[in-house]
């Protein structure tokens, strides 16, 4: 028999194995940042190495990338405010006034996740050029928050549903109107679900490549098509690359470990309570 | 009480328009550029002879069906969808089993495996071509080098399984975020009272963990296949489709015919057989997600 220390010990050696390895990639990247040009591509590769910054100054002082920064925050914001204000008012009906189409307007807007983009993309293209919304911020805020709108409303739903109406009836006694009752007493009780519903919205945004790819080119292209340019030729300085990856990457990552545990809910679609 | 269904005729009157915007967005959403790829895929229509576009009945469908291509990149789809998910699920299932204990810096650990999940697709793309599988100077060529085998030419010699691997990677820690709540909601006495009955690990999980995560696993395959279905930065930064198809699924095969052939009615028939494809997912998926919303019936 092995000792409950032993078992200890195991499961500890295997768990942390486990997350090394997944976090590896990443790590690599980030240590590559630091090294030169020449050491990015040494065989034997270098793990013990003078660390520089020159690919952070060197990222940083090219002036796209700080104009590709600027319209991912603005993408990401921009899509997440406009989702939340079309996904709110709805969340509040479906949750406070269920009737009994509620469960099938709920089903129906999660089926539009499953029209795939590239289904839509000839058409979607034609339009935005003739709008004249290619290549442009507002053309990606307005598709990337369309394309967001359904887990928002799914998520806040799961939040609203959550709060008794005995709490939103009393305020309304006191004569509030419906408006003023969400504003003082839904949304500050949800607070911590309306910012994780944010958060994750944030993140999809952050992180959408189809679209971007495919209807930007210069002016309102975000850091996913930066960092894909980085596939040509020019993807051999590895430093380079390395660190404008890890800017891309970083702040999301953070929000990510931040809000994790209150995305579960909302994105497992009632599964995980 | 949750979400009780109040009396008063003008709050309920009143909600219907709060819910109007988001459902008129999502109607356009679907309905214009649906009926615009409808139309379009029965027309002779490339935007490099501007024009001369006219009605051309089941001329894009009868090029498509009867073209190898589609084919291909239609098994191909289906292909990295299912392997993605065996992969996903089978060793999302394993991490969380192993997080579920108790062992130092087990939430440290936890952070460290959900990481990749956040990174956006065309970066973790580019590390794993250019820093782990290049045959040259890449870390798993050093490895296999060092073992005194050759360098292994991912992308030219096994491209999908390459993209398996790296999507694979991307989206393992998704199952983690949802599967390790799920296995840690499970009632410990329950758990207690079948260890206590000579239950070991592999009954355990058989009859008592498995069960329970049927459901969040069939929520991990529909939200995965739904983004999986229209895979396309990690095809487009490593493999480019190639080599020849090998690497072409129907995302990649409709964008090359649309914004690098300009041929607009071959790609929106692609586009309606795509629809189709995911429709077909859908149907079956939908009904597993329906069941978490059957309390509201």
């Amino acid at each position: 028999m092995r000792s409950a220390g032993q078992t200890r010990w195991g499961l500890a050696i295997a768990g942390w194995a486990i997350a090394l390895g997944m976090f590896f990639p990443i790590l690599w990247m980030f240590l590559t940042s630091f090294k030169t040009e020449i050491t990015a591509v040494a065989t034997p590769p270098v793990v013990f190495f003078h660390p520089t910054l020159s690919n952070y100054y060197a990222v940083l002082e090219r002036a796209d990338y700080l104009a590709f920064a600027k319209n991912s925050i603005l993408v990401s914001l921009g899509s997440t405010l406009l989702a939340l204000a079309l996904a709110i008012p709805a969340a509040y009906s479906l949750a406070f006034f269920p009737t009994r189409r509620t469960r099938d307007i709920l089903l129906w807007m999660l089926s539009t996740k499953m029209l795939p983009a590239v289904g839509v993309l000839v058409p979607i293209y034609l339009l935005w050029r003739d709008l004249g919304l290619l290549d442009s911020v507002f053309g990606l805020i307005l598709i990337d928050s369309i394309s967001v709108l359904p887990i928002v409303v799914w998520m806040l739903f799961s939040y609203f549903r959550e709060v008794p109406a005995v709490i939103l009836e009393a305020s309304r006694m006191d004569g509030a109107t419906q408006t003023e009752e969400v504003i003082h007493v839904l949304l500050p009780l949800c607070a911590p679900g309306i910012a994780a519903t944010a958060l994750l919205s944030i993140i999809l945004c952050w992180n959408e490549a189809f679209w971007s790819l495919n209807l930007t080119t210069v002016k309102a292209a975000t850091l996913t098509a930066f960092t894909a340019s980085f596939s040509s030729p020019e993807g051999l300085f590895w430093a380079k690359l390395s660190a404008a990856s890890t800017l891309s990457i970083a702040p999301i990552l953070i929000f990510g470990w931040i809000s994790q545990r209150q995305m579960v809910r909302g994105l497992s679609f009632g599964a995980v309570k | 009480m949750t979400g009780a269904a109040t009396t008063n005729p003008g709050h309920h009157h009143h909600s219907r328009l709060l819910l109007a915007p988001s459902v008129a967005m999502l109607f356009l959403w679907m309905v214009v550029p649906l009926a615009m790829t409808l139309w379009f895929s029965v027309e002779r229509y490339n935007l490099l002879e501007p024009g001369k576009s006219a009605y051309a009945g089941w001329v894009n469908y009868r090029d498509l069906l009867t073209h190898r291509a589609l084919w291909v990149a239609m098994g191909n789809t289906l292909l990295l969808v299912g392997l993605v998910l065996a992969v996903t699920l089978a060793f999302g299932t394993l991490f969380c089993l192993l997080l579920d204990q108790e062992f130092p810096g087990r939430n440290i650990c936890r952070l460290l495996v959900i990481a990749p999940f956040f990174v956006m697709p065309t970066v973790s793309a580019l590390i794993w071509k250019n820093m782990l599988m290049n045959p040259v100077f890449g870390l798993f060529a050093w490895i296999t080098h060092s073992l005194g085998f050759g360098a292994i030419e991912f992308f030219s010699r096994m491209p999908l399984l390459s993209i398996v691997l790296i999507v694979g990677w991307e989206w393992t820690p998704f199952a983690v975020l949802i599967l390790l709540p799920a296995l840690q909601s499970l009632n410990p006495e329950q758990v207690e009272a079948a260890r206590l009955d000579g239950a070991g690990p592999i009954a355990l999980f058989r009859h008592i963990q498995l069960p329970h995560l049927l459901r969040p696993m069939a929520v991990v395959a529909m939200i995965e296949t739904i983004f999986l279905l229209s895979l396309f930065a990690e095809i487009y930064v490593t493999t480019g489709g190639g080599p020849g198809l090998a690497s072409t699924n129907l995302a990649y095969l409709i964008f090359r015919d649309a914004l690098l052939g300009w041929d607009v009615g071959r790609a929106s028939a692609g586009g309606v057989i795509a629809i189709i494809l995911a429709n077909i997912v859908a149907l079956f998926l939908m009904r597993v997600v329906g069941r978490n919303l059957e309390d509201l019936r």
